[in-house]
């Protein structure tokens, strides 16, 4: 058994790698055809020719393609992720920076989505066809529609703007600001681990929205897919068994329906989380959030390479990882993926 | 309609198409047909979703004539004007009408869903199918490439080939196929390996037809079922996405009527005149709504198991 | 189930309203919003951006400068006096005794001559404003040298007017920096360029706290400073790039003031008496240019019927009001020597004359345009205008980074730009919009003239005339009789100059903002 899961390890691990290879090297292409100019970003508008040139070749770009790529994976092994040429900043840094802002809105997103997402799939399935079902599934496709920077601006306008019930955009008020002494990056942690409470709740009233619209579209989804799983459980002969024997419903539901529903669920919430790492851009530009997706975004209208590269770099892992971790998990849980 | 008709029991076209014994392959086919209608027209939601989605069609077809303005014409002197009067729902910074412009934008979002379907639908089709038939390293290296396009942000790939292609609906369309195929290529390879050995592919091949033929004849229309469902459920987001490009100005050009980008130049608007950006989230609201309520519905109606209770 | 459900709703909406989210910024710091997605660097050599080059403004000194107290007029910074010598080609400045750096050194003639000669070594973009004066690497230390412990003697190679040759060490450029302090940080014999792009060695007001990229920037007032002290501890610069947001912001009180708001913004503030706003015309020109690479555009019946095809007006009276006024020439308005007639307005008839004249019945173009306001609507405009008179428009927006490498490729057919002058003498727009001295592909230049490939040596004559021209009232007659010919006879429309609107919370006093993106002032603030 351990030597079958120690194989099964480093094939993942070899997948992993492939992967991460792959997407290094697409990103570097496109990087590269893309028609902007990165030097532009460095010396600016004006620059004279002989300025630009030395520019030029400061970044490495008048040696052949394929140099330029050697020169990257080398410098990514011994991780080095090179340095950003419109921030001045390590990517890896940058991203140090950047990826928490993401991985807090991620974080609590996925935590409300499942909370709401698998009471409502429970509901709506075994309330299958009837009214609950018709709400909760309205609810939930009207999470899948609607345009979440839309949705973002008016939620704002509502509960920012006139309401005054949270923050506005950004991550902290400026009065709060560099009060707090980063080290984990997420900034209610921070916070509480220093036991600045002001700080703590500044953070948790500018969450409050960005948090809401991410964790409405992943409870959505959890919702639907909660619901379909559960169904399915439900019709088996187990269940039925169950109740003949006697089981209450409430344990029938919770502990038999659910208990095998929710293997197949983790992908379904691995999936989800991942999507949300990938750095909600659009949200992050609504809600002016200083994350990884705004990060990747800006980087590439400036041509900014070994940002985008870093960036995609690090979003491709953390979904391969996530990838990985489920199938791992359901491995584990799963009888008959066992028996394979 | 004939079909909801009152026809004498077990005769006529009803009995015809819901027979426990069909005569032919083709009766069989219709009735499963209907029966799909049958389970879809249940709902009254699925039916709602059908219907917006019909009126989306019709407005595209007919915006001309339904357009109180042409799109793109400016009157600066009358610009972000209130709703109501002339303007039914206002103009926007430019002095547009912002109606004649949802009308018109309807057909950008029509041509980008359309397109995007065709571009990525048979992709996906293709690998998955390709990949599950011939298994080894065919589908070793087919399905280490869609991982390795799965693996990749959506959104920001698409910009990405948006930044290689330059801005532009139809570089919009062709940078969300290719970020959209790869779940299709799953999806297909993985009802391929429940068809491969299934009697009637082994029965193909001892009557020595080719792997081709098969792929084509026997596999591909079995596994266009879930990928319909599949499909509809993600033109939603893919108008979200198409949207999304419009919004970060890398979708239609100006003056192009298009939803997102209509938002976009609204925000600027949102505290007085909040109309400019809110008519255009409602209209990518509705589409996209309909989407979703006709692709579940359909996966209902499409799933099986569901059927068989 | 429901019970649960319900539970949950109410904290997800308890959370909401329990957190406390009024908050006003502190009384001795100014948070200013603004899009700071432009900033590269803030080394005095290299700084060539809008937001980098104010911020500098704050954090330095050059010999001579414009300050708060009036932005038009030249004055000492470090320099106490100076005399000008034009027959020998040079001036001589004497230092203010006792000023020192923020770090508590002295300022000495040392610094001065290190800091201008570091500029022309390190040959960053802005370094042509020195190296015009004949000064090189090899060269400098010979130009600009030590004449006693608080005297300094700056030589030049050519016939300028010493206001010009000021003008120039007025600029970024020539923003004296602390060299003990930068030396100590050198790395790899970047003169301090590293360390001096995250941190701050001057005799300004402020010092830089702290820069994160697409962030925030935080100024801390000096405590060295040689004037009074100023009254804000800290100036934050917080980076919100939309305009809507920035307003939002301002009116809740979370920043002071907010630098981008569009005419319709400005508008929507009116009547709010917790916020004013305070206008300050600008020195930046937005021009329409056609790229001579392309024949279709070299015909100057086309740029003739071009120029009668904007709606000037139409725009400056909706979308750019406030934010904008019609200016037809290259130098902008209220700086000697501009030319300000307004001759060009919309007439559609008279275009489509002068085109069918010329034998033109139809044109097809794209215009390239970057895609942040107030380009797109300027830009839709005249798409509408021009189709008029049978001109069809593509157009082709972008970032700045990707409209700027179509533009030096002079991949563009039609381009929507601006460009703001780089010292305030005429010759810095001239050399851009009238002069060209070679306009083969491999003799790359900045100006507007060689991005689109459009040559005239009589106009090109003309502005090396004009530089060299020691009467000030010739010279600057010289200079209208260029912006004249451009506007009358060339490729590039000039058709804005832009107007800063600034709101500010009504406590904000003393904020001063001056003609160029380089000139705004926080020393002076209170609330």
């Amino acid at each position: 058994m351990p030597a079958r899961f120690l194989r099964r390890l480093i094939s993942f691990a070899l997948t992993l790698a492939l992967t991460l290879f792959g997407l290094l090297a697409v990103t570097f292409v496109i990087a590269r055809v893309v028609p902007i100019d990165p030097v532009i970003a460095l010396v600016g508008d004006k620059a004279p020719a002989d300025v630009y040139a030395a520019a030029r070749a400061h970044l490495g770009l008048d040696l052949p393609l394929w140099q330029q790529f050697i020169i990257y994976l080398r410098d990514v092994l011994s991780g080095n992720l090179g340095s950003s040429s419109t921030t001045g900043n390590p990517v890896l840094s940058d991203i140090a920076h950047t990826f928490p802002a993401t991985l807090e809105l991620a974080t609590y997103a996925i935590i409300v989505g499942i909370g709401l997402g698998i009471p409502l799939g429970v509901a709506a399935a075994v309330w299958q066809g009837r009214w609950p079902d018709h709400l909760i599934r309205v609810v939930s496709l009207f999470g899948y529609s609607v345009p979440v920077f839309w949705l973002g601006l008016v939620a704002l306008l509502v509960f920012y703007a006139r309401l005054d019930w949270v923050g506005g955009p950004g991550r902290l008020d400026i009065a709060y600001d560099y009060i707090v002494e980063p080290w984990s990056g997420l900034l209610t942690v921070d916070a509480a681990a220093a036991g600045e409470w002001d700080v703590f709740w500044n953070a948790v009233s500018h969450l409050v929205l960005p948090v809401a619209l991410l964790a409405y579209f992943s409870m959505a989804y959890i919702g639907r897919m909660t619901r379909s799983f559960m169904i399915d459980e439900l019709g088996k002969e187990y269940i039925t068994t169950a109740r003949v024997k006697g089981a209450s419903e409430a344990r029938v539901i919770w502990r038999h329906a659910l208990g095998n529903a929710a293997v197949p669920l983790i992908t379904v919430v691995a999936l989800s989380y991942a999507y949300l790492l990938e750095g909600a851009v659009l949200t992050e530009t609504v809600f002016a959030w200083p994350g990884l997706g705004s990060y990747i975004t800006q980087a590439l209208f400036d041509a900014d390479m070994a940002a985008v590269l870093g960036g995609t770099l690090v979003v491709g892992a953390s979904f391969v990882a996530l990838n990985i971790f489920s199938e791992l998990v359901y491995a584990w849980l799963d009888p008959r993926a066992r028996m394979k | 309609m004939s079909l909801s008709s009152p026809l004498p029991p077990r005769r006529g076209l009803r009995a015809w198409l819901t027979s426990d014994t069909p005569a032919s392959r083709f009766q069989a086919r219709l009735g499963r047909y209907y029966a799909t209608w049958r389970a879809l027209s249940s709902n009254p939601l699925t039916l709602l979703g059908l219907a917006i989605l019909l009126a989306l069609v019709l407005v595209a077809a007919f915006a001309p004539w339904l357009a109180p303005f042409a799109p793109n014409d400016q009157d600066l002197a009358n610009r972000l004007a209130p709703m109501g009067g002339l303007h039914p729902l206002g103009t926007d910074q430019l002095g547009r009408d912002i109606l004649s412009r949802l009308l018109y934008g309807s057909r950008v979002t029509l041509a980008i869903i359309v397109l995007v379907a065709v571009i990525s639908a048979p992709i996906g089709l293709a690998v998955g199918t390709i990949a599950g038939y011939f298994g080894g390293w065919v589908a070793a290296v087919l399905m280490r490439v869609t991982d390795i396009f799965m693996a990749f942000p959506r959104l920001i790939l698409a910009l990405a080939f948006v930044a290689v292609l330059g801005p532009g609906i139809d570089n919009a369309v062709i940078a969300i196929a290719i970020t959209a195929w790869p779940p299709y290529a799953r999806i297909a390879r993985a009802e391929t390996l429940t068809f491969r050995n299934a009697d009637f592919v082994r029965a193909s091949i001892v009557e020595g037809a080719g792997h081709w033929r098969i792929l084509m004849t026997q596999i591909v229309p079995l596994c266009l079922g879930s990928m319909i469902v599949r499909v509809t459920l993600d033109m939603a987001g893919v108008i979200l996405i198409a949207a999304g490009l419009g919004f970060l100005g890398l979708g239609a050009q100006p003056p192009t009527a298009e939803w997102g980008a209509m938002i976009s130049t609204g925000r600027d608007y949102m505290l007085d005149q909040w109309w400019v950006a809110a008519m255009p989230g409602i209209a990518i609201l509705l589409v996209s709504l309909a989407f979703n309520l006709l692709g579940d519905g359909l996966r209902d109606a499409l799933d099986p198991r569901k059927r068989r209770s | 189930m429901k019970k649960l459900l319900l539970a949950a709703l109410l904290g997800a909406s308890l959370a909401g309203l329990g957190a406390p989210a009024v908050a006003a910024t502190p009384k001795d710091s100014l948070v200013v919003a603004k899009n700071i997605d432009d900033m590269i660097s803030l080394d005095p050599a290299e700084v060539y951006e809008f937001t980098g080059g104010e911020i500098t403004t704050n954090l330095y000194d050059g010999l001579v400068r414009y300050d708060a107290d009036d932005t038009t007029k030249l004055v000492g910074g470090l320099a106490e006096s100076w005399s000008a010598d034009p027959a020998g080609r040079s001036i001589t400045f004497k230092l203010r005794k006792g000023v020192t750096f923020a770090s508590g050194n002295p300022v000495t003639a040392d610094d001065v001559v290190w800091s201008y000669a570091r500029v022309v070594t390190l040959n960053k973009p802005p370094a042509f404003i020195f190296t015009q004066l004949g000064w090189k690497p090899d060269t400098v230390a010979t130009m600009v040298t030590k004449v006693g412990e608080d005297s300094v003697k700056i030589s030049y190679d050519g016939d300028y007017s010493p206001d010009f040759v000021l003008n120039c060490l007025a600029a970024r450029v020539g923003m004296v920096v602390d060299m003990k302090t930068a030396m100590a940080h050198e790395k790899d014999g970047d003169l301090g360029n590293g360390w001096l792009n995250r941190n701050s060695a001057g005799t300004g007001p402020f010092v830089l706290k702290l820069w994160k990229a697409n962030e925030s920037v935080v100024m801390e007032a000096n405590p060295h400073y040689r004037g009074k002290a100023p009254a804000m501890k800290r100036v934050i610069y917080r980076h919100v790039p939309e305009p809507s947001t920035q307003r939002l912001m301002l009116e809740k009180g979370d920043v002071d003031i907010a630098r981008d708001l569009g005419p319709d913004q400005i508008a929507g503030l009116a009547g709010n008496d917790k916020i004013k706003v305070e206008t300050y015309p600008q020195s930046a020109v937005y021009f329409l240019s056609l790229n001579q690479k392309s024949e279709k555009l070299q015909n100057p019946a086309v740029w003739e019927a071009m120029r009668w095809l904007i709606d000037y007006q139409g725009m400056v009276g909706s979308f750019l009001k406030g934010g904008f006024e019609v200016h037809q020439a290259f130098w902008p308005k209220g700086f000697a020597g501009s030319l300000d007639d307004t001759p060009y307005k919309l007439d559609v008839d008279k275009a489509k004359k002068i085109l069918a004249d010329a034998g033109i019945d139809h044109l097809d173009v794209t215009m390239d345009m970057i895609n942040s306001a107030p380009f797109p609507d300027i830009a839709q405009s005249i798409q509408s205008t021009f189709a008029k008179a049978g001109i069809k428009v593509s157009l082709m927006p972008g970032t700045g980074s990707q409209v700027i490498t179509r533009y030096r490729a002079r991949e563009h057919e039609l381009m929507l730009l601006y460009w703001g002058p780089d010292y305030m003498d005429a010759n810095s727009n001239a050399m851009a919009f009238a002069f060209n001295a070679d306009n083969s592909d491999d003799h790359y230049a900045s100006s507007t003239t060689w991005r689109n490939a459009w040559i005239d040596k009589d106009l090109s004559e003309k502005t090396v005339a004009a530089l060299k021209e020691p009467d000030r009232e010739k010279r600057l007659a010289m200079y209208k009789e260029l912006q004249l010919a451009v506007q009358q006879h060339s490729p590039i429309i000039n058709m804005f100059q832009n107007t800063a609107q600034v709101a500010l919370a009504s406590d904000v006093k003393g904020y001063v903002q001056g003609v160029t993106s380089d000139l705004v002032f926080y020393r002076n603030v209170e609330k």
